[in-house]
């Protein structure tokens, strides 16, 4: 590393050759980070047409396969479900609006992808190790909504505008739960940094991590991403029922897969977070001796599956929830709990060293 | 010139491009997205003076909440172009002279002797376990304790009054008001009366 900054030293100057330097390595890392992620964003499609279908007492995709590799059959459906998407033609359809029509779903992926720069895989593996990382993502996160309000908008279409409305109204009205649950986390741990955090949960076993005093929270958090997503049972912003497809029932080929992506993307992203602030990120489960052998980021991915199959389980078990049941159980079921539980952990924390030391209070603090 | 200053110029041009937009563009949606621009570049120039807790607040705040409803409203409205501008000249100068107020007082800000590059110089880098929010925080709640809660308090009474003047009771409620129940006396309800015994033949 040292050898390659000193040769881009010598190539541009001192002044420009560190910069370019830790432009050009930074943009590797990005790439290191988005690349895996679009694979598993392919492969968590996959995982959840197969368990969808299990579930189903179905087999699901069953036929693409390797080389003619037998007992990979279903493996290659992803690949050829993104050679398909890339073939297809762009329907731009006549009374659109051509450019936030094609800027809408650049807008929805790209907070779902830039929310990752703050996410540690182990301690030493972060990309920007911020002092505000949990702010970072709150912003990324509320912003990926103005790619389905536009995407409603420009189509110029009924649904596609009443998908984005309701889109919009679900979505502002979770980020509120979700962002005092994770307030909630960040008077546990006293730090905004997602690092420090997963710190926080450092102990014996899994009873330090934040799931068990912040139980309430946890739930919260988990059914806000979901809304947050718009996954089922939230997904009224689709709705394919009532309203076709919702926001992006105009787009097709790549501009369609590029929503897909952002979708699927934001659902790992909300994964993960979840696993960072309540499940102890790259921590192991028992600090003892097989678990701690296995490297800290694979804990991470594990955790991350684990939080995924519940998108997928739920998706498969609920019905939609009606729009104002959606609206109500936001607005007056999980503003209320947060906002309690943010006023009881303010007071546990001023109560007195010894009262907080006492057994079941010392759970918190 | 160095990398930073390269990325203050160019989020400078963006940030004045996109708010001169703001006021220009006929589309009002064009406007309201211009607007989201304009307050994202100004957060790029507010981490550039460490400012990371306000940058990062204005974006989340303004871009994530506000301008999402304000998009939202903009978007659902029919706005006709031709009556907006019908007034422009009757209602120009009086514009003008609150722009050229605006312009007196915020030179006589910025020509004083508290800004300028020499009263406001670039912050002297911080080591990385300093963090701003803390700071922040620290004051807010200790120094600055009473007129913090003042502006929540306003802000509540603000809020108690929009809704307040908003709320519309529907006139034709179909459920039942259980007040009104418990006051009905039997002579509303019930009317007796006397009708003749029929005789037998």
């Amino acid at each position: 590393m040292e050898s390659i900054q000193q040769q881009f030293v010598q190539l541009f100057g001192t002044e420009w050759g560190s910069t370019l330097f830790s432009l050009t390595t930074n943009l590797a890392l990005i790439f290191a980070i988005v690349i895996p992620l679009l694979l598993g964003v392919a492969y968590l499609t996959f995982a959840e047409r197969k368990i969808i279908a299990y579930m189903q007492i179905r087999v699901g995709p069953n036929r693409v396969t390797f080389f003619g590799i037998p007992w990979l059959r279903g493996w290659g459906q992803p690949i050829a479900d993104a050679v398909k998407a890339i073939m297809k033609e762009i329907v731009i359809p006549n009374g659109a609006n051509k450019f936030l029509f094609v800027l809408a779903p650049i807008l929805t992926i790209m907070p779902a992808l830039a929310a990752w720069a703050v996410i540690p895989f182990s301690p030493e593996l972060v990309l920007a190790d911020i002092n505000a990382g949990l702010l970072y993502i709150l912003a990324m996160t509320s912003m990926g909504i103005y790619g389905i309000i536009i995407a409603g908008w420009a189509s110029n279409s009924k649904y596609a505008f009443l998908g984005a409305m309701r889109s919009a109204a679900q979505v502002v009205s979770y980020e509120l739960a979700m962002g005092f649950a994770l307030v909630c986390v960040l008077m546990m741990s006293q730090s905004l940094n997602l690092g420090d955090i997963v710190n926080g949960q450092q102990g014996n076993s899994f009873l330090n991590w934040y799931l068990i005093p912040l139980f309430p929270m946890f739930l919260v958090y988990l059914i806000s991403g979901i809304a947050e997503t718009n996954r089922a049972p939230f997904d009224v912003a689709e709705g394919e029922s009532e309203i076709v497809a919702g926001f992006h029932v105009d787009y097709s080929g790549m501009a369609f897969t590029v929503f897909f992506l952002a979708e699927y993307s934001n659902m790992i992203l909300v994964a993960a977070l979840t696993s960072i602030m309540f499940l102890g990120g790259w921590l192991p489960p028992l600090d003892i001796a097989p678990f701690t052998l296995i490297p800290g980021f694979i804990w991470l991915l594990l955790k991350i599956a684990f939080i995924l199959f519940f998108f997928l389980w739920f998706r498969a078990t609920f019905p939609r929830y009606r729009y104002d049941q959606i609206m109500r159980l936001g607005w007056k079921v999980f503003i209320p709990i947060t906002l309690i539980w943010i006023v009881l952990l303010g007071l546990i924390m001023q109560l007195p060293e010894s009262v907080r030391n006492l057994p079941l209070l010392n759970i918190w603090f | 010139m160095n990398f930073q200053d390269i990325i203050f110029y160019s989020f400078s041009v963006i940030l004045i491009t996109s708010a001169l937009g703001v006021i220009t563009v006929r589309n009002p949606v064009y406007s309201a997205l211009l607007l989201v621009l304009t307050f994202i570049t100004c957060a790029g120039l507010w981490l550039l003076l460490e400012a990371e807790f306000l940058a990062i607040t204005l974006v989340l705040v303004y871009v994530g909440a506000v301008m999402v409803l304000f998009l939202f409203v903009v978007m659902m409205l029919d706005i006709n172009l031709d009556r907006l501008r019908e007034g422009f000249w009757k209602w120009f100068p009086f514009g003008a002279l609150v722009a050229l107020i605006m312009v007196g007082e915020m030179s006589m800000v910025l020509m004083g002797k508290y800004f300028g590059s020499e009263e406001m110089p670039t912050p002297t880098p911080h080591d990385i376990d300093y963090s701003n929010t803390r700071e922040l925080g620290r004051l807010i709640y200790t120094e600055y304790v009473y007129a913090f809660e003042l502006a929540a308090v306003l802000l509540l009474v603000a809020m108690v009054a929009a809704i307040a003047l908003t709320l519309r009771h529907r006139e034709d409620k179909k459920s039942p008001d259980p007040s009104k129940q418990v006051q009905v006396k039997k002579e509303e309800r019930l009317r007796i009366v006397a009708i003749p015994s029929e005789k037998k033949e």
